[in-house]
């Protein structure tokens, strides 16, 4: 589980003046689901094509399963692509789609027959083999294409935002039909998007890439909770991110009021930025609070009820299943262990850049 | 009748009429003429009269050099349009400037001039002279009438092959990469068979032009070499428009089967490719 099993050491790539990728380290493990996450031009997409082959990079290597496939053209690696817009061979039926990788790979006939079978059930797709390819609705070509890559045994399944052409309802069945399928197969699953709530849905791990660099890696819990900068924090979820002061360890200044928090190291008086998750803003009586505001908005959201707070200069984000109504003067405080304490970024790189999602 | 449908009949009233006037009434008097002497009265001569061997040798020459310029242009322009389709949009648009640049002139002028670089001591032979080679001699040959048709026919194949093939989308190609497919095996089993609506196109296209061009063969040919339309050319100035006529019903039992031939090659794929845009032209109007 430990083992790595595709390795990028090292890689650049541009188009023309544009930097898509600057010198990218990232290991992918042996039966991972790993989602490469983040906004269009963060460069996650070439990630996946440097991977599949479909690119080569300007510099660095690609090592999978301890050998150099820099160099090996698509049909050469042992790994398959679900596409975005499902990439099916329209002038052929279901079957010929599935048994195309097998027929190049002179596979025996039944043996070919076997794998249509047992891969159409796979999918639920049972009897679809005399289908014409585009007779078949959005969800449904993507599970053929999914069936016509895992016939052929790949050790890596790379899909390239393979859920952004089908509408939510859609979108959600098929993400727990990939978990399924990658706990069915056992092999190891690359995913591209720039969906967070896909990412934290489905993955082992997630790489947030923000214009060419890795800004965090981790699993889902990690990058939510503990969001290392202000890009991260702001991509992934909802989330107040305020310029503040550390006072000294598990002390940091928020507004000019005092709150207490659980990190350590930071130094003393150095600037930083909070991350603070609207569920976790907790309004209270006044004069309870660490600091007052004012209730300015208010939205009811189904699960919870979204409110704006001015308090101290700033717009507070808060959720909560509890009402309180606009113009209701508010104390606010927030648990120690829910104040997220990340540093500047060093290099303009990591800034957050506005997202509009 | 509803309001949609008087609103379509209203506007296909302009084609009905162009269709019925330019090629429906035209059709009609080639059948009348094919099937009657100069008398009016019904006769299969015309019609038969093809078996005559200096008509029955026209029109295998015709089918003959008609097959070899088809077979010649699309083995150039598939490779081409596989390139341009392969090709950055900038330099793309500059190689079909280039190559449609001497279709913006005159047919006529085109293969007239031909005719000045293949003729005896022409342009041609005074290049190879001055290497110390032997002439080319190919003036007044079949192999210079195919010359011309290639040089005039292909962009005709060219065009609808690029249109079918810039529509294939790259990940479809990718895939069958992805799959196991060398370069060739993505060739062979996705790339042309997804262009087969191209391929009949462009086959139509250069095909019927092709076996019914009379232009050609007289100019690169010399009028020593007589295709078919030469013949139906030379009946009908002849004033034996019944002759003329026959021949071209005959003419026109090929270019249907050459049709029928390319469509069922794309049967089943809906790929709309550049339709051919003179389908019903009988004597090849050049």
């Amino acid at each position: 589980m430990d083992n790595k099993l595709i390795d990028l050491q090292g890689i650049s790539k541009s188009y023309g003046k544009n930097l898509i990728l600057n010198n990218l380290d990232l290991y992918i493990k042996e039966n991972e689901f790993l989602t490469l996450l983040g906004p269009s031009g963060c460069g996650k997409t070439t990630t996946l094509r440097i991977i599949g082959g479909f690119e080569s990079p300007d510099s660095g290597k690609v090592i999978f399963d301890n050998q150099d496939i820099t160099d090996l053209p698509p049909n050469k690696r042992h790994l398959n692509t679900i596409f975005q817009k499902y990439a099916l061979f329209t002038h052929m039926t279901i079957a010929e789609n599935i048994a195309f990788g097998l027929k190049i790979a002179k596979k025996s006939k039944t043996y070919i027959d076997d794998k249509i079978k047992y891969a159409l059930k796979l999918v639920n797709l049972d009897g679809f083999e005399n289908r014409m390819a585009d007779s078949l609705s959005g969800g449904q070509q993507q599970r053929i294409a999914i069936a016509r890559a895992i016939v052929n045994e790949p050790k890596v399944l790379l899909l390239d935002e393979p859920l952004g052409a089908l509408d939510l309802k859609l979108r959600q069945d098929m993400q727990y039909e990939l978990i399924r399928l990658k706990n069915e197969l056992g092999i190891t699953f690359i995913y591209v998007t720039h969906d967070q709530e896909e990412a934290l849905t489905m993955s082992d791990t997630i790489v947030v890439m923000n214009q060419g660099y890795i800004q965090q890696m981790g699993t889902p819990e990690m990058i939510y909770n503990e969001p290392e900068n202000a890009f991260v924090a702001d991509f992934i979820g909802d989330s107040n991110i305020i310029a503040s002061t550390m006072i000294e360890d598990e002390v940091v200044e928020i507004l000019g009021a005092k709150f207490k928090c659980v990190d350590k190291g930071f130094g003393n008086n150095t600037p930083v930025d909070v991350v603070i998750r609207p569920e976790d803003v907790e309004l209270v009586e006044p004069q309870m609070g660490t600091i007052q505001g004012l209730v300015t908005h208010l939205i009811f959201k189904g699960v919870h009820y979204e409110m704006e707070v001015e308090a101290n200069g700033f717009k507070w984000l808060v959720q909560s299943t509890k009402l309180v109504p606009v113009g209701t003067r508010v104390g606010i405080v927030v648990d120690p262990f829910n104040i997220q304490i990340m540093n500047k970024p060093e290099s303009e790189d990591e800034e957050a850049v506005t997202l509009d999602e | 009748m509803n309001k949609a449908q008087k609103r379509n009949a209203l506007l296909s009233g302009p084609y009905i009429f162009w269709i019925v006037l330019f090629i429906i009434i035209p059709l009609l008097f080639v059948f009348y003429y094919g099937f009657t002497d100069g008398n009016g009265h019904f006769t299969m001569d015309n019609i038969l009269s093809i078996a005559k061997p200096e008509y029955y040798k026209a029109l295998v020459l015709s089918l003959v050099l008609a097959v070899i310029s088809t077979l010649i242009c699309l083995l150039i322009a598939y490779p081409l349009a596989l390139i341009l389709r392969n090709t950055k949009i900038s330099k793309k648009n500059f190689i079909i400037f280039v190559f449609i640049l001497p279709m913006w002139m005159n047919f006529l002028l085109r293969t007239y001039a031909w005719q000045a670089i293949l003729d005896i001591n022409g342009v041609l032979d005074s290049f190879l002279a001055m290497f110390g080679l032997p002439s080319a001699n190919i003036i007044n040959t079949p192999a210079a009438i195919v010359l011309g048709m290639v040089y005039d026919f292909l962009p005709f194949m060219v065009l609808p092959i690029h249109n079918v093939l810039v529509k294939i989308d790259d990940n479809t190609i990718n895939a069958a990469r992805d799959l196991g497919a060398n370069y060739f095996q993505t060739l062979r089993k996705v790339i042309i068979p997804l262009s087969y609506a191209g391929i009949s196109s462009g086959i139509i296209m250069v095909f019927v032009p092709s076996l019914t061009t009379f232009v050609i063969s007289d100019i690169l040919g010399g009028g020593k070499l007589l295709l078919i339309g030469n013949i139906v050319e030379n009946k009908v100035k002849a004033d034996n428009l019944n002759l003329g006529a026959g021949l071209s019903l005959i003419l026109m039992i090929f270019i249907v089967i050459n049709m029928v031939v390319s469509m069922k090659m794309d049967s089943g794929i809906e790929e709309d490719a550049m339709l051919p845009t003179d389908k019903s032209s009988k004597v090849g109007g050049k």
